[in-house]
């Protein structure tokens, strides 16, 4: 027996770092990610994580398009995206490595099952007649062959498991090798493994035996130099914290949405990608007084939601691209109903099936414009993971005080993204309730009490909110036009011409109710990033790294689309340049042009991905060196 | 809210609301709003309990007439609003008033699953057979080979029949009446409203603009004992001037026949509350149209939970099993450290 000193290798502080896990779809890369995020939230790291999968759920075995990986970035320190380029990448097969080694930063480390790069398995990854393994083409890089296959067989032998079931436990040993890296404690991971798989005692026993094999073969096997610590993050705010997905945010949020509003939740909707995890999680929350429904499509899903925001609940409806086409003619009904209705459209690549799994921005004008005739909305957009939650309940209070429709746009990358959310004190979140209509409201010609639904509230334009079941308020609404004030159904052509403006001043009227735009600059900049939604992370990390370099940049970001904070013209006027990045082809952009004849220019990015906060600094250090 | 026994004594007139009717004059949709309008003061139900949801169509501005709460709200989408309504508060009658265009066509999923899933809701579907208020297209219940604006050359769809199809989706109560018969459409509204769960009934409507005397064959004064079959439950199904015609029912489908021909013994007896639907289904099939003996009356009342109770037994569930939901608690309910 070799004496334990000799096994002991250096630990290496490091103040973050960046890893890949990728493997094919059938492999749980996802599960390991995240498993590896938890241990590192558990440590008090700060991170931020970026899942990529494919839409199929088994795609081709062995093949590029069917590589799954799960990137996670952990930090001491305050981090804001996932990182640009990964330090290690996991690869359990040819294909996975070669769909992810173009990413790998410089000098970065390469681990391989190697056992999985047979000619068969190079082949179908694309290397023919050839092995990165062997072919110099890696040389760049520190790579690491560990038979993880055949390792996680012969670990696994105790458990009684079969070959052909064992080797699915090979992830565990490749979470276990990645843990032992990264000194991530064994025991919440081994507690989860119980918990997860207890009911399969087998399959328990072999995932524990797989990861505590992946653990010791860093330990033992002599083959890593060093292993690394990356300490947890001092400067975050005080508080107890959560690791946190933006669709569990969203889920919370409007949990907390409708306990703030004393409201119950009526949630309609239909299964969909990016989308679906919030309905799965509402569904959990029935004691909170929440009914969700999965409807027989989108339609019904926005319709029932709408039917029961009419009857009194705070409804909502969960959706992604395809789905809000379908919900736009009911979206209209709702700007004409003028009710309190959420649409939360988590939004994927488009147009059409376009990419479900990959992440874009390309449904904001849709958001803004997408019905006939004039029906504003208004639009709300989260930035991290963690702010879901709020635009949640930003969104409902829009919704209940001026009884409208609001359309929330979260995306994929903070959908399935995790960060530490610090845990906010119920006590500072808002009230956000709102009274139903209990009496009358006019006097009719004959002297007598009517309630008239579309009398308005001068202030807010909002008319009352009479819930059926409440004596003397019986009225009927619906699609057709109706008169100002008493809500018949009206042809008058002056009447829709005022009911159309009314509508539309309402929803301007809200910009008087949000906070004016923040404008991070404080070095006095003339170039302006301006930003929503999910770009905000990368963003406020292009902006260190371009003030690290002594030059002057500004950052502000959106969180309401419509109506835009009151001061943001004066904003973007007083800056000699406006760039707007966006994950589509330049619609923020566009609203800012028409509305405040500014010349900002868009900085676009249609890959699927967010952006890297290299490619904002690029893109900002080049409006520098052409400056003249 | 929820007690009807304690609603005050309306008459036909409180149910009216103030405004015009504006359905062309002779049109079937009148007698149809009367009969609701003079059976909601006997159900003892209180006006501000109930709501009538609609889609598009000319029948679907009903609920501009009545004094209730309503909404009429997008062609087909009638069931989606409604069951949203009745499932947030089952203390509500929900009552949605449709047609073959909104309910069958634009809006057939829709009611399927309203169907399938037992919804709290009464469902009047207005057949004409027709789309009136866009001046006169087939619809997916007119008859093949019908010629209309959009089908000059006739239509070349086959029309499906609404009892079928809801008996189809297993709905737990579906009927049949027509706009001449004000008596039957009140009893069958009223078997409808008291069913719980979603209840169906087809009302043959003439739409005499469009397609006018398109059921005259089958609900004429002098036509309806030939042509009307009576579906009773626990009674043999007979009709005729004088009883002499009856239904068997042989290797699963319903026949008419002469009773004297197979003796009374032989007739089938109606049992509305037979759990498989089968033999309502082979009733239904009786007539592919208004054109020969076509049965009316409850061809299905069966009872089955319906969604809305189920709904809410899942959350009282809840709340027995976790206690009442506290956010303080959910919110710290993953894996939690703390930064100090
Ligand atoms: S078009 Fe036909 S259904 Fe419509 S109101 Fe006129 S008669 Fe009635």
């Amino acid at each position: 027996m070799a004496d334990t000193a000799s096994r002991e290798r250096p630990v290496i502080d490091l103040d973050r770092a960046v890893i890949r896990f990728a493997g094919d779809s059938g492999d749980g890369m996802q599960l390991t990610g995240d498993r590896f995020t938890t241990s590192s939230a558990l440590l008090g790291n700060d991170l931020s994580t970026l899942p990529d999968f494919p839409a199929e759920i088994r795609a081709p075995a062995g093949t590029l398009a069917g590589v799954s990986a799960f990137q996670v970035h952990i930090s001491d320190h305050d981090i804001v995206t996932p990182g640009d380029h990964p330090n290690v990448l996991v690869a359990m097969n040819p294909a996975a490595l070669k769909a992810n080694i173009a990413d790998l930063a410089e000098r970065g480390t390469v681990i391989v099952n190697s056992d999985a790069f047979d000619e068969r398995a190079l082949a179908k990854a694309g290397y023919h007649d050839t092995n990165p393994l062997t072919d110099g083409s890696l040389h760049a890089y520190t790579v690491y062959e560990v038979p993880m296959t055949s390792l996680t067989l012969e670990a696994t032998k105790p458990s009684g498991t079969k070959p052909r079931d064992a080797e699915r436990s090979k992830n565990f040993f490749a979470l276990g090798l990645i843990s032992w890296l990264y000194t991530r404690p064994l025991e919440p991971t081994l507690a989860w493994i119980q918990e997860r798989f207890g009911k399969t005692p087998m399959v328990a026993e072999a995932n524990t035996l797989a990861f505590k094999a992946g653990w010791n073969f860093g330990e033992t096997a002599e083959l890593f130099p060093s292993h690394y610590e990356v300490k947890p993050a001092k400067s975050l705010p005080k508080g107890t914290y959560t690791n946190i997905s933006g669709n569990t945010a969203m889920a919370w949020g409007l949990v907390a949405a409708g306990q703030l509003a004393k409201l119950p939740l009526f949630l309609g909707s239909y299964p969909i990608t990016p989308a679906s995890d919030i309905l799965h999680e509402l569904s959990k929350h029935k004691n909170f007084g929440v009914r969700t429904m999965q409807a027989e499509d989108e339609i019904a899903g926005i319709g029932a939601a709408l039917g029961a925001s009419y009857a009194g609940s705070l409804g909502i409806t969960t959706t992604s691209g395809p789905g809000l086409d379908l919900k736009t003619e009911t979206i209209g009904l709702a700007v004409s109903l003028e009710l309190p209705l959420l649409i939360i459209d988590i939004q994927r690549g488009g147009p059409s099936t376009g990419l479900p799994t990959k992440t874009e921005q390309a449904d904001l004008l849709q958001a803004l414009y997408g019905r006939h005739g004039e029906a504003p909305v208004p639009v709300v957009a989260a930035a991290t993971p963690g702010d879901c939650f709020y635009a949640a309940i930003e969104a409902a209070r829009i919704a209940l005080k001026y009884r409208t429709p609001v359309i929330v746009l979260s995306d994929g990358y903070l959908a399935n993204g995790a960060e530490p959310w610090r845990i906010p004190d119920i006590s500072d979140l808002p009230d956000i309730s709102v009274p139903f209509a209990t009496e009358p409201n006019h006097v009719g010609d004959d002297g007598g009490e009517e309630f008239w639904p579309y009398l308005r509230d001068p202030e807010t334009l909002a008319r009352p909110w009479a819930i059926p079941g409440t004596t003397g308020l019986m009225h009927r609404i619906g699609g057709l036009e109706k008169s100002d004030g008493g809500g018949a159904v009206s042809y008058d052509p002056a009447n829709h011409d005022l009911m159309s403006r009314l509508r539309v001043a309402k929803v301007a009227g809200i910009a008087a109710d949000i906070p004016p735009v923040e404008v991070d600059d404080p070095d006095g900049a003339d170039v302006l990033l301006l930003g929503w939604g999910s770009t905000y992370g990368a963003i406020v990390a292009g902006v260190r790294r371009i003030r690290a370099q002594g030059r002057k940049v500004a950052h502000a970001h959106l969180r309401h689309l419509n109506p835009l904070p009151p001061n943001l013209g004066e904003v973007v006027r007083s800056y000699r340049r406006v760039v707007v990045p966006e994950m589509n082809l330049g619609q923020l952009v566009k609203v800012i042009r028409s509305e405040y004849l500014v010349d900002a220019k868009g900085l676009d990015k249609m890959r699927g991905k967010p952006f890297r906060a290299e490619e904002i600094e690029q893109a900002v250090l080049e409006l520098f060196l052409n400056r003249s | 809210m929820t007690e009807v026994a304690t609603a005050p004594a309306t008459t036909k007139k409180d149910w009216a609301s103030d405004q015009e009717v504006r359905w062309c004059p002779g049109c079937g949709d009148y007698s149809i709003l009367t009969a609701v309008q003079m059976l909601m003061p006997e159900l003892g139900v209180r006006r501000e309990d109930t709501v009538f949801v609609s889609g598009i169509g000319c029948s679907s501005r009903f609920p501009y007439y009545m004094n209730t709460y309503g909404i009429h709200s997008i062609h087909g989408r009638a069931p989606a609003l409604a069951t949203g309504i009745a499932v947030a508060r089952p203390d509500l009658h929900v009552w949605v008033i449709t047609g073959d265009g909104d309910a069958l066509s634009i809006g057939g999923n829709h009611l399927l699953h309203a169907l399938r899933r037992n919804v709290n809701l009464t469902i009047i579907l207005f057949n004409n057979q027709i789309y009136g208020l866009t001046k006169g297209q087939y619809s997916p219940t007119s008859e093949a080979g019908k010629v209309t604006k959009s089908t000059p050359f006739g239509s070349l769809d086959h029309p499906y029949n609404p009892v079928s199809l809801a008996l189809g989706a297993e709905a737990s109560f579906v009927a049949r009446t027509h706009d001449m018969d004000r008596k039957h459409m009140m009893e069958m509204f009223r078997r409808a409203y008291e069913h719980k769960g979603t209840a169906l009934v087809e009302v043959y409507q003439n739409c005499n603009v469009f397609n006018n005397a398109a059921f005259e064959e089958i609900t004429s004064k002098e036509a309806r004992p030939r042509m009307l079959i009576p579906l009773e439950h626990g009674r043999a199904i007979r009709f005729g001037e004088d009883a002499e015609k009856g239904v068997v029912v042989e290797d699963g489908m319903a026949r008419v026949v002469a009773v004297a021909d197979v003796g009374p013994d032989r007739l089938l007896v109606h049992d509305e509350h037979r759990e498989d639907p089968s033999l309502a289904f082979a009733l239904s099939r009786l007539a592919s149209g208004p054109h020969s003996p076509t049965p009316i009356g409850v061809f299905r009342d069966v009872e089955r939970a319906d969604y809305g109770t189920l709904v809410d037994q899942q959350l009282v569930a809840a709340v027995e099993r976790k206690g009442p939901g506290d956010l303080a608690s959910l919110l710290t309910s993953g894996s939690t450290w703390t930064v100090s």
